[in-house]
């Protein structure tokens, strides 16, 4: 029975990675605008590569640093 | 840009056009009966119409946007949507965003630059559908040096980054412009744009709240089916303190707001609902630490975590907010962001806050004076109804004082600032204005109202109980059923019932396109007792009033030589004239007629406009003449003496002979009547007007005889008018529009702002209503009555749960398992009570918009 000490420990830890999941997609302001994506889906070309693409973009300001 | 052409050599070129009806090509037959309509931007085109191939442009604005998209592979733009584009009216030359790139104006507008590559966040209200949604995140298709564009759809906003050695910021404005996605700047803007931190601290608490609840949960669920482990006594003692583990950061970090709130109003000394709730949330931990502790129980964590999670979620339903629309408008959010500044070199665009005293300005028609000046040249016609609410434009001559906040009607003229920008009559009218107005009003929420006697009755049941067990059964099972008491009172389903009720009801007000500031408004306007309208803008229209010809009728074949010429004017007068003889032709050939008639600009040979008197040309062989009686005059044509003196008349002249005016009649809102008859009944109703008294007669029938009247209203008048009505103990909504009902609206309980165009910027308010949906004021306020009776039957359940609950916690029978099953059940029948009935009392309101849902095409 004392097997369950380990088994508790390790679901947390595995429930703990998705809490952490959790925590950078929020910080790296994947709910911050919910609506947009619905949209831009509408708009996704049929043939499923897009054939061109942005060029290279310097690295983007994580928002947690916007002024 | 190419289309730039000075406005006569676009005449002549419409004039070449054929004159007989267009035959439409197939791919752009649709809305308007057969009319051709454009295949940019769906505006029915006319003989004015460009061709392309297969299609039709209204105008060269639409043909080159079409052109350049098709160019860069952007054909799919036209696939997403049926029209979508934008109809582009002024040419985007890069110089008029000229100010832009001045150091000063990009460093505030510029969030993040590492030398080479600039990002920057525009705001463009005329984002409307997915296909300008695609189309701005494929910009850098168009022009090289754009990296990344992003929309924002619910913000309604841009972000691009760029590379600015080989793209100026100007130059992107103006690509956008060209595009018929022009930024719109604010002066004070990005300080107080507001931080998305907020938002994000929410969804982490709730994060962590709902992570910990679940899991707290499952760790007692051996205790909920009364399993014990009998080889291993260790393991509820290791479950225990797992719990307490999970549930410190939601104590700590979930639910610190309640704790920052209970102790706010304790300090000031008011009785609020998070005082019972940070009593609980302690109560629960208290008890479940000594009873873990002291291995005598597994605790209450459980329903602590839940309730937080509960809470939180309440918190989440009700920060919905509506971020493009801004309900707190500083007067310079009507300010342009540039102006142009003639010097010895001569004209540069620069930005206001660089204007200093003495820099001379040129202010073209349209445009608004941004500082107290004092005019140097040309004929001055100042529009003050932004800061006055008084209509007529007043003249000036040069050397005269000019206020800020006028707007230039007719010819371009020169000013001289005698005032920096922020020293303006408007700037301290202002400043006298703002108040801090929600401070007052958001302790007197439903909620904390009943909160107070639910306080009380709380307090007495948790001492009473705890005497009477401390009598009968010692100190120690007086403070068991005490806790008890305090946690199973701790009001969760009561915390969440406004929240909810109100919060679906504004949700809903909004996918119908009824704005309001937050859901305690519905709270407010349930208690309004007093209606003051303003009458200009709100009652009345502010553009399209009506026309009335005086004089001999005039033939068909002439009134369509007067509209040809008005049409070819931007002055507004001449733009009404324009549009109501329209309206007239087309009832003269019967509702069968497609929108426009053969030949609208045919016929104009050549036209000239007189800046401030009048515009003259030729239509037809026939030479007319529009303006002002003293111009007609000064050119010799004999006009009787009574005409001389109409005010905002246009006098009409055929080859030289004086024929008649038409003459300006305010219109009455389209079901302005019907809501005062419906409103005069039930509640006190009130006229304010910066206007002169003349139609005073006429809307004191309106209103009925014992509405207020007062006309010739300062802003300041205003203000006073509603803070009085509010000593007298009213309730006051105050319907406005303009900067100049500002004050009004802010000291009103309930300031609802109308607007032509929702998006468009208006004061700070309440509620943002469109115009033409004015005559539902009396549906909305009897569904924000109806929506607070839904809040008093979810508190009634509430209560229910709540007195079930005291039952057993008094009586010492309250155990871990009925507190975990009492507490989430209660919320979420009340929740979802709330939303059911908040939906339900929304569709029998009779508001629901015939434009479908929120943010699609308008």
């Amino acid at each position: 029975m004392s097997v369950i000490f380990l088994l508790i420990g390790l679901s947390l830890l595995v429930a703990g990675g998705f809490l952490a999941a959790f925590v950078w997609a929020v910080r790296s302001g994947q709910y911050e605008d919910t609506g947009t994506p619905a949209l831009r889906v509408l708009a996704e070309e049929p043939s499923a590569p897009r054939s061109r693409t942005a060029p290279a973009c310097p690295p983007q300001p994580n928002d947690r640093n916007r002024p | 840009m190419g289309w730039i052409g000075d406005r006569v050599g676009v005449a002549l070129r419409k004039s070449s056009l054929p004159t007989e009806p267009d035959t439409p090509a197939p791919s752009d037959q649709g809305r308007d009966g057969g009319a051709s309509v454009c295949r940019h931007c769906g505006t029915p085109c006319g003989a004015a119409a460009v061709r392309n191939g297969a299609h039709v442009f209204c105008c060269h604005g639409c043909k080159t946007v079409f052109d350049l998209l098709q160019q860069h592979g952007l054909g799919r733009f036209y696939d997403l949507s049926p029209t979508p584009g934008l109809r582009v009216t002024q040419p985007a030359d890069p110089r008029l965003f000229a100010h832009l790139d001045d150091p000063a104006v990009r460093d505030r507008l510029v969030e993040f630059s590492d030398g080479r590559f600039h990002r920057v966040t525009l705001s463009i209200p005329t984002i409307h559908c997915v296909a300008c949604v695609w189309l701005l995140e494929n910009l850098f298709q168009l022009r090289e040096g754009i990296g990344r564009s992003e929309v924002n759809f619910g913000r309604r906003e841009l972000h691009v980054t760029y590379d600015a050695q080989r793209l100026r910021l100007s130059e992107l404005v103006a690509l956008l412009a060209s595009l018929g996605y022009e930024p719109v700047f604010q002066l004070g803007d990005t300080a107080q744009r507001s931080s998305p931190a907020q938002s994000v601290r929410l969804w982490l608490q709730l994060g962590v709240a709902g992570f910990a609840f679940g899991n707290v949960m499952m760790l007692s669920f051996p205790s909920y089916l009364g399993l014990e482990p009998r080889d291993s006594p260790g393991i509820r003692w290791f479950l225990g303190l797992v719990s307490l583990g999970l549930s410190l950061p939601v104590l700590l970090y979930s639910a610190a707001d309640y704790w920052r709130a209970a102790w706010q109003a304790l300090r000031h000394r008011t009785v609020t609902l998070d005082l019972p709730i940070a009593a609980g949330l302690l109560a629960l931990f208290g008890q479940s630490l000594w009873e873990i502790g002291t291995q005598t129980g597994e605790g209450y964590l459980d329903s602590l975590t839940g309730l937080v999670f509960f809470l939180l979620c309440g918190r989440w339903f009700q920060n919905k907010s509506y971020e493009r629309l801004s309900f707190d408008a500083d007067y310079q959010a009507f300010f342009p962001l540039s102006v142009t500044r003639c010097t010895e070199q001569g004209e540069e665009v620069v930005p206001v806050a660089r204007l200093r005293v003495g820099d001379r300005l040129r202010l073209r028609h349209g445009e608004l004076l941004p500082a107290d000046a004092r005019l140097v040249e040309g004929r001055a016609e100042m529009d003050y109804s932004f800061v006055t609410g008084e209509s007529e434009p007043v003249r000036r001559r040069p050397g005269d004082l000019l206020y800020a906040g006028g707007q230039q009607i007719g010819g371009s003229i020169v000013v001289e600032v005698v005032k920096p920008v922020s020293q303006s009559y408007l700037s301290s009218l202002w400043a006298r204005l703002a108040r801090p107005a929600e401070e007052h009003r958001s302790f007197q929420t439903l909620t904390n109202r009943l909160s107070r006697w639910f306080v009380a009755g709380v307090a007495l049941v948790a001492l009473g109980s705890a005497w009477a067990w401390g009598v009968t059964s010692g100190p120690s099972m007086a403070l068991k059923t005490f806790t008890a008491v305090l946690i199973v009172a701790c009001p969760c389903a009561l915390a969440l019932s406004a929240p909810f009720a109100l919060g679906t009801v504004q949700r809903w007000l909004a996918r119908n396109q009824i704005f309001l500031k937050n859901s305690q408004v519905l709270e407010r306007l349930a208690r309004v007792t007093t209606i003051v309208f303003d009458k200009t803008g709100t009652l009345t229209t502010a553009g399209t009033d009506r026309l009335r010809w005086v004089g001999p009728a005039l033939s068909p074949s002439e009134q369509t030589a007067v509209r040809v010429l008005a049409e070819q004017s931007t002055h507004p007068l001449a733009r009404q004239l324009a549009n109501s003889l329209h309206a007239l032709a087309d009832e003269a050939r019967g509702s069968t007629a497609a929108g426009w008639p053969g030949s609208p600009g045919a016929g104009l040979e050549w036209f000239r406009e007189h800046p401030g008197r009048g515009m003259e040309g030729r239509v037809q062989g026939r030479e007319v003449w529009l303006g002002s009686a003293y111009w007609l005059r000064a050119r010799g044509v004999s006009i009787p003496e009574a005409c001389m003196r109409t005010a905002h008349a246009v006098h009409v002249a055929l080859d030289g002979v004086y024929r008649g005016s038409f003459q300006l009649q305010r219109a009455l809102r389209r079901g302005a009547e019907a809501l005062t008859r419906r409103l005069a009944g039930r509640f006190e109703l009130a006229l304010l007007s910066g206007d002169q008294p003349r139609e005073r007669a006429l809307f004191q029938r309106l209103l009925g005889p014992g509405a207020w009247m007062a006309f010739r209203q300062s802003p300041e008048d205003k203000q006073e008018f509603v803070r009085r009505l509010q000593q007298g103990g009213r309730v006051v909504m105050m319907v406005g529009d303009g900067l100049n009902d500002a004050g009004a609206l802010r000291q009103s309980d309930v300031g609802v702002a109308v607007v032509e165009d929702i998006g468009a910027f208006s004061p700070a308010s309440d509620v943002i209503l469109e115009a033409r949906r004015v005559a539902e004021l009396p549906e909305l306020l009897a569904l924000a009555r109806n929506a607070v009776r839904v809040v008093y039957v979810c508190f009634g359940l509430s209560l229910l749960y709540n007195a079930v609950g005291l039952t057993l916690a008094v009586q010492g029978r309250l155990s871990p398992l009925v507190a975990a099953i009492l507490m989430p059940l209660s919320s979420v029948t009340v929740v979802s009570t709330a939303c059911a009935l908040g939906l339900w009392v929304g569709k029998r309101s009779g508001l629901a918009s015939a434009h479908g849902p929120e943010g699609w095409k308008p």
